[in-house]
């Protein structure tokens, strides 16, 4: 623990300007709510564009989107949910936020380098948003961006928005590279005395591994963007073969287009779980503190957490059961598709048996935390058919997928996301999110999402295709879908409008919230021990932190309280045995 | 109690919705009732896990909800459990897996005695070609297609002459054949799918894939795309239509061979010559031309009515306003279609037949809508 030694006698240089302490900031926990409030800002538009695309898909012609319209919506709203929203905010959010107070660091270890990142992330977000605004409109192509389809002329964007969208995503990549590197490092390297890896919490353990997953996967997507925007623009053809463009010959030849397929899942499954991963992490946290019991078997979790980061490199092809690809492969990736679930579901275990023979306060993080069970259980357990390659050739690319995937990777982790803010909260800001107005709010957006994604999934079994712009003289179509489909919308409509009352109770609490003190949820991780709350530049004042025990030690019957924090020493209260052979 | 309640409320309602529900899979045509008998495998392994999840959780949540008086227990871990319900999950998992697979066995093994047919893609249509009686296909390429030559054929391939193409959206199969479908694209990725077939595949351009199936009931079925390939993708409509043996020789009978598309090639009259263009160069993916939805204005009853354009002004569709938009489309956008259509390049004698051929679709106009050619 060299690091912590170093740190300790090193002076803290304080910025003093308005600038270098809120818009040039190098401190981690600015540039952390500086990632959330672009992702969440960015993620408004994508949910605008999502009340869109239900209004034409709920009640055709209601407003004016033509198919040109509708694919561009659909197209910039999985990309921003899935890259520019969860990516950043659970990496760069609250990962930034996070880390160096769990692990007991003064700040990341590279502070330039993590300034650096936000400011290329705000670049990407701003050519992506440029998008709109230039000729032809942003891309079309749908959020895989397939080729050859996403550069050729009978897709929206194909002229200049799929060039910012590629030049965006690449620069999106550097910008996650330059922040995992300095995630990673300080998990590595700047963690406390006393601070184990095995005494880490598992948020830490989730979003340190949901990282190293990104050095690894964003490469892939990395090259595949930059061949193919040499495919668009200079007319080389490695993800072009041989075609015609409405009934003329093009000029490409030769080129393989389930070759970018492969690139982008070799992205793009690890991709899922660089989302999921910090989710679980979070997850478990919140449960464990909220149902005042140590989490169950914490190393299997973590071992778990692990497991499903390196099986996540081996699935990819699942999502390309009927792309055309060696029919063979099917066996290979069904069998280790069908094995993550193993891991997957210890963890869902061991989440409910932290609920038993717990003491379950049902404070509205916990709500988040036990509705994101419920959600992520239908959309992992749906996740089954689509991952044995034999059920999901009918099922795929039919709402089913639609709605498996919102489930498990779109609902299910933004619950995580609202449950973990109304948690840290009071550690940001000093005061309480408004208890009434997060408990309504959770109801609609729980109930709300349940109602428009399990009916969904029937919409698949009947086999209604995805990514169409409307439905119209299909035969095997009854009536009746459309029916589901305007009550879908209106439900749709309902959450989205609803979240204003979370964003409404992010600014009015942040003025007239209850001032929360130090530690509200009377938890045991560092980042409720810091000496300020909000914590200070330094995070630590003096001295930092000495760790004697694992965080999550509730109801440990020899303590007075239900909660022992992580400083309290093993001669006050006793180290649990499975801690003391570290 | 109110959490539990609604939860143990959220399993009976989606319980309930299963078994209720009017949105269930279409009814089987071919031979894939084995992929049923999966889904419904996994429905049942799942099903039980989400119930006994979710009614666990309701449990919990009602018995151990907050209580001032009481701490909870202390024990963080029962490797005994875990192991046991990993065990129990491995053995679920492989329940499902196992049929899985062997079904799927069944699905890359096409059987010795199916019948190959080729369903080619583009955007956003469909043609067809059958091996004739050689039961041979001819080689094919994006670079030798033409007006003519829609399929890309080689001429000097001998096993390419007994060919048939169907150029139209439709197919014909014959009932209670196994039948192979390769499947080849002109332009971007497509996907061959008939939601009563189960079974379905992507069309990659560059390369030819397939599968396999059965069709076991006679009647008309709809191809859909189920691969995004760009603004038209809703549109793409094909259809299949299952033969019994009588119907389905009296169709092939009626359909021409590439060695006849390759001397009859130069079309009499200049209705037809355009039709045929039309057909080839793709026009028809986005006009319909029987009144059918479609992508761009359709064709019928289109020559001699007034349009409306995005301006707010009205043109009378004749022989100028047809060519200008054929050759630069972005200057005149009729109102309510998207400014999708790319600029096209034929020469002044093609553009007379496709203007010929629009007419001939209008009432007003003196003559009757030609035959199609390869149809019917």
């Amino acid at each position: 623990m060299a690091y912590v030694e170093d740190v300790e006698h090193q002076e803290l240089h304080e910025p003093t300007s308005f600038y270098a302490k809120y818009v040039w900031s190098q401190d981690h926990k600015v540039i952390a709510i500086q990632y959330s409030l672009t992702a969440i800002a960015v993620g408004l538009v994508a949910l605008v564009l999502s009340g869109m695309m239900r209004m034409q898909i709920g009640f055709p012609g209601s407003i004016d989107m033509d198919s040109t319209g509708y694919y561009q919506a659909m197209t910039m709203h999985g990309m921003i949910m899935v890259i520019y929203l969860l990516t950043a905010l659970f990496l760069g959010g609250f990962g930034n936020y996070l880390i160096p107070l769990m692990v007991g660091a003064r700040d990341m270890v590279f502070p330039f380098v993590n300034m650096l990142s936000y400011w290329f992330y705000l670049v990407s977000v701003l050519v992506l948003i440029a998008s709109f605004f230039v000729p032809g409109g942003p891309t079309g192509a749908g959020w895989t961006l397939y080729p050859p389809q996403a550069i050729t002329a009978g897709t929206p964007g194909s002229e200049w928005g799929i060039i910012l969208m590629l030049v965006s995503l690449i620069i999106f990549i550097i910008a996650a590279t330059m922040g995992g590197l300095n995630y990673v490092t300080t998990v590595l390297q700047a963690r406390t005395h006393g601070m184990t890896m095995f005494r880490l919490p598992l948020t830490v353990w989730g979003i340190f591994v949901a990282t190293i997953l990104a050095l690894l996967a964003f490469p892939a997507l990395f090259v595949s963007g930059i061949m193919m925007l040499l495919d668009k623009t200079i007319g080389t053809s490695f993800f072009m073969p041989e075609m015609m463009q409405f009934g003329t010959q093009l000029d490409h030849t030769g080129g393989s287009p389930i070759l970018f397929q492969h690139l982008f899942w070799f992205f793009g499954h690890p991709e899922v779980y660089i989302v999921a991963l910090p989710a679980f992490g979070l997850v478990s946290d919140l449960i464990s503190v909220h149902a005042r019991r140590s989490i169950f078997g914490y190393r299997m979790m973590v071992w778990a957490i692990v497991a499903i980061g390196v099986l996540s490199f081996v699935v990819w092809a699942h999502h390309m059961y009927v792309s055309g690809m060696n029919p063979y492969f099917g066996f290979f990736f069904a069998t280790t598709t069908l094995v993550i679930a193993v891991p997957t579901a210890l963890k869902v275990y061991n989440w409910l048996l932290t609920l038993w023979r717990g003491n379950i306060h049902l404070t509205v993080p916990m709500l988040f935390s036990l509705a994101f069970i419920v959600t992520f259980l239908v959309g992992g357990l749906t996740g089954l058919f689509l991952g044995n390659v034999v059920v999901d050739i009918p099922l795929s690319d039919t709402y089913f997928v639609v709605a498996h995937f919102h489930m498990v990777m779109g609902v299910a982790p933004i619950l995580v996301v609202f449950g973990a803010i109304y948690h840290w909260y009071p550690k940001i800001t000093g005061r309480m999110l408004h208890d009434g107005i997060g408990k309504l709010h959770f109801w609609i957006t729980f109930l709300g999402t349940y109602l428009i994604y399990f009916p969904m999934h029937y919409l698949g079994f009947l086999g209604m295709p995805r990514r169409y712009y409307a439905y119209e003289d299909y035969q095997f179509i009854p009536d009746s879908a459309q029916s589901l489909n305007a009550f879908i919308t209106v439900v749709a409509i309902v959450v989205a409008i609803s979240q204003l009352l979370f964003i409404f109770n992010l600014i009015y609490s942040l003025f007239r919230g209850k001032p929360s003190g130090g530690n509200p949820w009377r938890a045991n991780s560092l980042e409720w021990l810091t000496p300020d709350t909000p914590p200070k530049h330094g995070n630590w004042g003096e001295s930092m932190p000495v760790v004697h025990r694992w965080a999550y030690d509730y109801g440990v019957p020899e303590a007075e309280l239900d909660f022992v924090p992580q400083t309290t020493s093993g001669d006050v209260v006793p180290v649990h045995e499975s801690d003391l052979d570290e | 109690m109110t959490f539990a309640v609604i939860l143990v409320a959220i399993v009976i309602a989606s319980v309930l919705f299963h078994f209720l529900s009017p949105w269930q899979a279409t009814p089987l045509a071919s031979n894939w009732g084995s992929i049923d008998t999966t889904i419904t495998i996994t429905l049942v392994i799942t099903g039980i896990f989400f119930v006994a999840i979710v009614i666990f959780m309701a449990y919990c949540v009602y018995k151990y909800q907050e209580d001032p008086n009481r701490k909870s227990e202390y024990k963080p871990e029962n490797k005994k459990l875990e192991w046991w319900l990993i065990g129990i999950t491995t053995v679920a998992i492989c329940g499902l897996l196992a049929p899985g697979l062997v079904v799927y066995n069944d699905f890359v093994h096409v059987p010795s005695n199916a019948v190959e047919f080729e369903a080619v893609g583009e955007q956003w249509r469909w043609s067809y070609r059958l091996p004739g009686t050689d039961e041979k296909f001819g080689r094919s390429s994006v670079s030798r297609m033409d007006e003519i030559n829609t399929f890309g054929l080689d001429p000097d391939d001998a096993d390419g002459q007994d060919d048939i193409l169907v150029a139209g959206n439709q197919m014909h199969l014959l009932v209670n054949q196994p039948t192979k479908v390769l499947l080849r694209s002109k332009d971007v990725l497509h996907d061959f799918y008939v939601p009563q077939f189960r079974a379905k595949m992507d069309l990659i351009p560059g390369q030819i894939t397939y599968f396999w199936f059965t069709p076991t009931v006679p009647g008309t079925f709809e191809i859909l795309c189920a691969e995004y390939c760009g603004i038209g993708h809703y549109n793409m409509r094909g259809e299949i239509i299952v033969d019994t043996a009588s119907d389905y020789q009296e169709w092939l009978s009626e359909q021409i061979t590439f060695a006849q598309v390759l001397t009859g090639g130069t079309v009499e009259g200049l209705v037809e010559q355009g039709q045929l263009l039309a057909s080839s160069r793709g026009c028809l993916a986005c006009h319909s031309v029987n009144g059918g939805p479609s992508l761009g204005p359709g064709w019928l009853d289109l020559f001699g009515s007034q349009e409306s354009l995005i301006d707010g002004s009205q043109v009378l569709v004749d022989a100028d306003y047809l060519i200008e938009s054929i050759i630069d489309p972005a200057v005149k956008i009729v109102a309510g279609y998207p400014p999708v259509m790319v600029a096209y390049q034929f020469s002044d004698e093609q553009l007379d037949s496709l203007v010929a051929y629009i007419e001939s679709l209008s009432t007003e106009s003196a003559d009757s809508p030609p035959k199609p050619i390869a149809e019917d």
